[in-house]
């Protein structure tokens, strides 16, 4: 394959992970390594740095959207940034320690995991519980719209949320996913978030939280331009398209179909790992 | 609690980033275009992992090749804005939250801001 035909042919496949991404609110990243991987036989650590740069330009550019709306919890999202950071840095200089058998192994786990979390169905958790007294410390508790007017909420458990995040962080860095499954089960299990705020919230660290991991991988030379160019533009290009399609489709049937392809590769990277193929 | 100037100065931000990802795209579109009139009829070569080489790893060197109009320099230096914006944002929400008179979270927004300058500069 010419560099001409491999752009476009990755360009193509990332327009569509990132246009399904943003369709069914999955995100495109963790379906990117895997096409990256398995079908371009792609070197996994340039799969991960080229899907970090793809994260951060979705994260960036959709910011002002999930801004508008008043879900997101900008405190919540810079304090659980200082975790999320740190876990990310760790997870960059791990991904530079372990072979890539172990980061495809650990991605197929990921993947199964996401599955199963997009399958389920989301319960609004309305806990009346007192919040933690560090989050009155640290302003965290909000407001957030919802049809009966505000909705006050409570923020709980704050040492675990922010336990987790530093895993969904770490994840992120050795993964260049957004690890969205992640964090949503820390705001919205683990501290009791409602899930739109948590939903939002998290998206809105996303970049911050792929950048600090892009670092690190730009000074190994884990970012390759020919291939970071056509991944970060068909990613952005299809989910400005999967976003803008958003408000006019029914996507919960697709949501399960992707959930059952994120599955499926999830055991293809198992398998691939386990049998030396990555 | 103000959150709604809070949320106004954030989407006035979020504003800029987005014009900052536009400019990045830009410039990784531009690159790439370079990049494949020069080299497009050239073999690919992903599967066997080599990492870049030095001037395509630190800003001094991607600035240089960029400066040269090299395709793979251009894109890199796209990729370089993109990693800034959301350090910029981070920087942008720290003044926000100092012109609130917030101490609390001017020093939670340093503290992430400090972790990705490490991770930029640093490591």
């Amino acid at each position: 394959m010419n560099n001409l035909e491999f752009t476009i042919l990755v360009g193509l496949g990332s327009f569509m992970a990132g246009f399904l991404g943003a369709l069914t609110g999955l995100g495109g990243g963790v379906v990117l390594v895997p096409l990256l991987t398995l079908v371009f036989k792609v070197d996994i650590r340039y799969a991960v740095g080229a899907s970090l740069v793809s994260v951060i330009a979705t994260s960036s550019g959709a910011a002002v959207a999930y801004l508008k709306d008043g879900f997101s919890n900008i405190r919540i999202g810079m304090f659980l940034e200082v975790a999320t950071t740190l876990g990310a840095v760790l997870g960059a200089f791990l991904a530079a320690r372990v072979s890539t058998a172990a980061i495809g192994a650990v991605f197929g786990l990921v993947l199964l995991y996401s599955g199963y979390a997009a399958s389920r169905t989301q319960v609004e958790t309305a806990s009346s519980e007192p919040p933690d007294p560090l989050a009155t410390r640290l302003g965290m508790n909000g407001v957030y719209p919802s049809l009966t007017g505000p909705r006050a909420y409570n923020v709980h458990r704050v040492p675990a949320g922010f336990g987790l995040m530093f895993g969904a962080g770490a994840l992120s860095g050795l993964l260049g996913i957004g690890s969205g499954a992640v964090k949503v089960l820390a705001m919205d299990r683990a501290m009791g978030i409602p899930f739109k705020v948590s939903t939002t919230t998290s998206n809105f660290m996303i970049g911050v939280t792929a950048a600090a991991s892009a670092g690190v991988y730009l000074s190994r030379g884990y970012i390759d331009p020919g291939l970071a160019m056509p991944v970060m533009l068909g990613v952005l290009a299809g989910s400005l398209a999967g976003a803008r399609l958003l408000a006019r489709t029914k996507t919960q049937q697709l949501r399960w179909v992707f959930a059952a392809v994120i599955v499926a590769l999830g055991g293809e990277m198992l398998y691939g790992a386990f049998a030396g193929k990555i | 609690m103000s959150d709604w100037t809070d949320q106004k100065i954030e989407v006035i931000i979020a504003n800029l980033l987005r014009a900052g990802v536009s400019l990045a795209a830009a410039l990784v579109f531009l690159g790439g275009m370079v990049f494949l009139v020069r080299h497009g009829l050239a073999l690919t070569q992903y599967r066997a992992f080599t990492g870049e080489p030095s001037d395509l790893r630190e800003w001094k060197g991607i600035v240089h090749s960029a400066l040269n109009f090299r395709g793979r320099g251009i894109i890199q230096f796209g990729i370089l804005c993109l990693i800034a914006t959301p350090v910029a944002r981070v920087a942008f929400s720290g003044v926000a939250f100092a012109l609130e008179r917030d101490w609390l979270y001017v020093g939670v927004a340093s503290a992430v801001l400090a972790v990705l300058l490490y991770s930029l500069l640093g490591a």
